[in-house]
């Protein structure tokens, strides 16, 4: 639980700089790069050969939210961790670095899991209760696929300074498991069976119900990502894939599924949703049409006149990316952006604009369309939409807002310094995990 | 940890224990391992019955999966002492420096909301059970979370100090804004179900 404003939390990232020595996750684009880089290893040891690591003048890291329990004193659990979002800035391609990828933990730390000791639990409303070990999980043939993962805490707000504090608790894997829908045939499913409850085994033993039609459709019990084993931070060994929906749903350290015939109304189910707005979606499963420039962003700086690529991720929880549009001058004009590589369902897709910049001010967004034509809304058209006032966007905490997939505009200034495009609101009620 | 009280003396969590006449939580009864049965793979085996025990914390809201065990408020507020409650919540449950546990308003800038907006009174059971002590959860017994649960109903105005909470009572406690919660709708999901926003340009 958290809530703060963006001052407070600027206070808290510096402070946390002084302290760990950690970057900001603001990207410093030319200048001072090498001069932030660690000391040379030597590259031909030993140790690099057996497990590589990338150039020390490479910096980036994750961004650390603050503590996701505002003001909590001590005893902590044990283990704690903080929240961290992903560096968006630097992002190349569609994959995140499973190093980068933004992590929350619903307030308690990282469980370390042997492998060879931990079960998946499938019970409840089935013909045959299973336990599974993580070995015979691979005895079933496996699936690959690429999805990304969002928080619902993410929101473009005015405070934010860069992409990385406006979308970075988002990232995107390939993700390497059993389909779910297998799994549950071997334990039978009942026909009074609707939803299932999936639990982590993390210290507060997190659980969120799934609709089982969407467990059926395309969920997977991931045991891989990017090519390798999930890591303790995503889950290791085992964690839940939920493509397109709410990143709650992906439950990590997956111990247990038990189905059941209703929603089981579990502690981050219901203590958000308030019925004074007629907007407001208890139900909210998938996100919406999104889209981001990340080049340039917040805190960059375009290196000189001339030729520039726009770059930016689209994705959507309702399927494929159809289109990206960017603009230029504020969302007056805009034109179609070139796809760079795979537009895959539920996963983020590279968008670029190739543009000439000749030292004048510009305001650059991006706007996505999906497969099922929705089309992400102007932070105007989303106010609108719940009956709000502006301000009311940023002092209404994300999950109750649903899901912030407002088109996100970044300034360009005449001197090529890039700062938050949205007309400031004062303070900003920011709440994660 | 300058600020939690004192820990428990032995003694004085004989009598609590006493007090509260204990629920066995431990699965030590005698299980009979699992076996394979009939999965079309071959694979899996079925849980045994301590397996399922120490597992299956889910308590849906009608309360159905409630286990046995009881407890008052006045119990309840010597287990938030005992139990280093107070640490985090404060000694009646209102100074922080964690969340509120009495009163307090649910708002749209509120994230979790504060006890008496919770829509089930069994939910508060189940998150007690699996999440605290925030320092060490799944270390109270059945009947200090009922207790517990009995005291923040009470602290709370939605039950009186003396009632008894058990498998029996709790489910039935009515919380005062048990309308204000949306639930989710009853049409289940598809994949073709609409996000609920739409906007064309």
């Amino acid at each position: 639980m958290r809530r703060e404003t963006q001052l407070d939390r600027r206070r808290f990232l510096k402070k946390g700089v002084a302290l760990a020595g950690l970057a900001t996750g603001a990207p410093v684009v030319g200048a001072s790069r090498a001069e932030a880089a660690a000391a040379a290893v030597d590259l031909n040891a030993t140790e690099q050969v057996l497990y590589g690591q990338r150039s020390r003048f490479v910096t980036t890291t994750r961004v650390i939210e603050g503590s996701s329990h505002r003001d909590i004193a001590p005893p902590r659990p044990n283990p704690y961790r903080p929240s961290a979002r992903t560096p968006l800035g630097e992002s190349v391609g569609i994959i995140t670095p499973t190093s980068l990828h933004f992590t929350t933990q619903h307030n308690y730390g990282i469980p370390d899991i042997n492998p060879a000791e931990h079960k998946l639990m499938i019970h409840g409303l089935v013909d045959r209760p299973l336990v599974f070990t993580v070995d015979e999980l691979k005895r079933f043939p496996s699936v690959s696929r690429i999805h990304f993962l969002e928080c619902v805490g993410n929101r473009p707000a005015p405070g934010g300074k860069t992409v990385s504090d406006t979308h970075g608790r988002m990232a995107c894997s390939e993700w390497t498991g059993v389909p779910l829908s297998v799994l549950l045939r071997e334990a039978g499913i009942k026909n009074s069976a609707t939803w299932l409850i999936a639990e982590g085994s993390d210290g507060g033993k997190h659980e969120k119900s799934v609709p089982l039609a969407k467990a059926l459709d395309d969920v997977l019990v991931a045991y891989g990502q990017n090519g390798e084993p999930v890591r303790p931070d995503h889950g290791f060994p085992l964690r839940l894939i939920v493509p397109g929906f709410e990143g709650i749903y992906n439950v990590k350290w997956l111990r247990r599924l038990k189905l059941v015939d209703q929603a089981y109304v579990t502690f981050q189910e219901h203590s958000r949703f308030i019925g004074s707005n007629p907007r407001t979606q208890p139900d909210s499963y998938a996100f919406g049409p999104s889209s981001v420039i990340t080049f340039p962003s917040g805190s960059q700086r375009l290196s000189g006149r001339g030729q520039h690529v726009i770059s930016g991720l689209a994705w959507s929880g309702g399927g494929e990316v159809k289109r990206v549009d960017v603009s230029v001058d504020g969302g007056k004009t805009y034109q179609e952006a070139r796809l760079t590589g795979a537009v895959l369902p539920k996963a983020h897709t590279r968008f670029e604009l190739v543009w000439r910049w000749e030292g004048e001010e510009a305001v650059l967004q991006s706007r996505c369309t999906d497969v099922k034509g929705q089309v992400q809304p102007t932070e105007a058209e989303y106010a609108k939409y719940w009956g709000f006032a502006r301000q009311q966007l940023y002092t209404t905490i994300q999950s109750q807002l649903g899901h912030c997939n407002w088109i996100m505009p970044w300034k360009v200034n005449r001197d090529g310094s890039v700062t938050n495009g949205l007309p400031p609101v004062g303070a900003v009620v920011d709440v994660h995990g | 940890m300058a600020r939690r009280p004192s820990l428990i003396s032995s003694a004085s969590v004989v009598t609590l224990l006493a007090v509260t006449t204990t629920f066995a939580q431990s699965s030590g009864a005698a299980s009979t391992p699992g076996q394979t049965h009939g999965s079309p793979s071959g694979l899996g085996r079925a849980p045994t019955q301590a397996e399922l025990r120490a597992w299956d914390l889910s308590i849906g809201p009608d309360g159905a999966e409630l286990p046995p065990g009881k407890g008052n408020a006045l119990q309840g507020a010597l287990v938030f002492t005992l139990r280093g409650c107070a640490a985090c919540h404060g000694p009646t449950g209102v100074e922080g420096p964690g969340p509120l546990l009495v009163g307090g308003k649910a708002t749209l800038s509120t994230n979790y909301f504060p006890v008496r907006y919770w829509p089930y009174a069994p939910s508060i059971w189940d998150y007690i059970m699996r999440a605290m002590p925030y320092d060490k959860p799944g270390h109270l017994t059945h009947d200090e979370v009922y207790a517990l649960t009995a005291f923040l109903l009470y602290k709370n105005d939605i039950i009186k100090e003396d009632e008894v909470m058990d498998a029996r009572t709790l489910p039935k406690v009515q919380m005062p804004h048990r309308a204000d919660y949306k639930g989710p709708s009853p049409a289940q999901w598809t994949p073709n179900s609409p996000r609920g926003f739409k906007i064309v340009p």
